[in-house]
């Protein structure tokens, strides 16, 4: 099975702040059976203690996740924001980025899906790709785009 | 044998893409890797494991003095600045070629 589906990714949704859009992309992964009821705390506690703010540059991105033991079935949940919103910097807990893209991993193994994280990454790490992503009118050409780039991965 | 211990908040995610990238990093640069070990663990377990290493990598901020050095590697997840944190973490165990 792949680790995209078109029941998680949304576009340019609008929060009040963090917390509010890591509920609604925690329960999307919770109703469509990926994650356990208790996910969507341990991603808002843990985003509390670890932020997962990443200063990618002009685009930022936030990684939220939760241990393994919260998911049933690996899966992204990606979201795309109107208006950007606050998270903290991993890095730097004191400073806060604007983040344009959210991408909740639910990890199903305990010590993680190297190229599931490695291929994310590069993702991450890509402007011209978050540009693109953040681009898209449509949701189909989205979820096109994201299957493709994690085609050669099965969970 | 120099041993390395990288954590992040869950010991999953972020510590499993660092610690990927540094031994990619530190192969490219011709350092023999039979000489090194990695492990992976939570933030809050560093304190109860840091003796057992040389060197300590952690993605999120960590300024506690476990008596071991700590490197922050964020740039393994972001890209930038990666190339002078592999370089910091060569001087700091005292693997150069």
């Amino acid at each position: 099975m792949s680790l995209i589906h078109p029941e998680l990714i949304f576009q340019n949704k609008s929060f009040e702040n963090n917390e509010s859009a890591l509920y609604f992309l925690a329960d999307k992964l919770y109703v469509n059976k990926f994650v356990k009821s208790t996910f969507k705390d341990a991603v808002v506690d843990r985003e509390g203690k670890f932020p997962t703010g990443l200063p990618t540059g002009k685009i930022s991105v936030a990684i939220p996740h939760a241990d393994s033991a919260h998911v049933i079935k690996s899966a992204l949940g990606v979201m795309t924001l109107d208006s950007p919103i606050k998270f903290h910097n991993m890095g730097d807990p004191d400073s806060k980025l604007d983040v344009s893209l959210i991408i909740m991993l639910a990890i199903g193994e305990p010590h993680g899906q190297i190229t599931m994280l490695q291929k994310l990454m590069g993702i991450v790490q890509d402007q011209k790709h978050l540009e693109q992503i953040l681009a898209y009118e449509d949701k189909d050409s989205l979820y096109k785009d994201l299957h493709h780039t994690f085609k050669d991965i099965k969970v | 044998m120099k041993k390395i211990l990288v954590a992040c908040g869950s010991g999953i995610a972020t510590s499993t893409v660092a610690r990927s990238a540094l031994e990619e990093d530190l192969k490219n640069k011709g350092i023999n890797m039979k000489e090194l070990s990695f492990d992976q663990t939570s933030i809050p377990q560093i304190p109860s494991m840091a003796s057992d290493y040389d060197l300590v990598i952690t993605t999120a901020k960590y300024t506690e003095d476990v008596g071991v050095p700590i490197i922050n590697g964020l740039p393994f997840l972001t890209n930038i600045g990666e190339d002078a944190v592999v370089d910091k973490i060569i001087a700091e165990l005292g693997i150069n070629k």
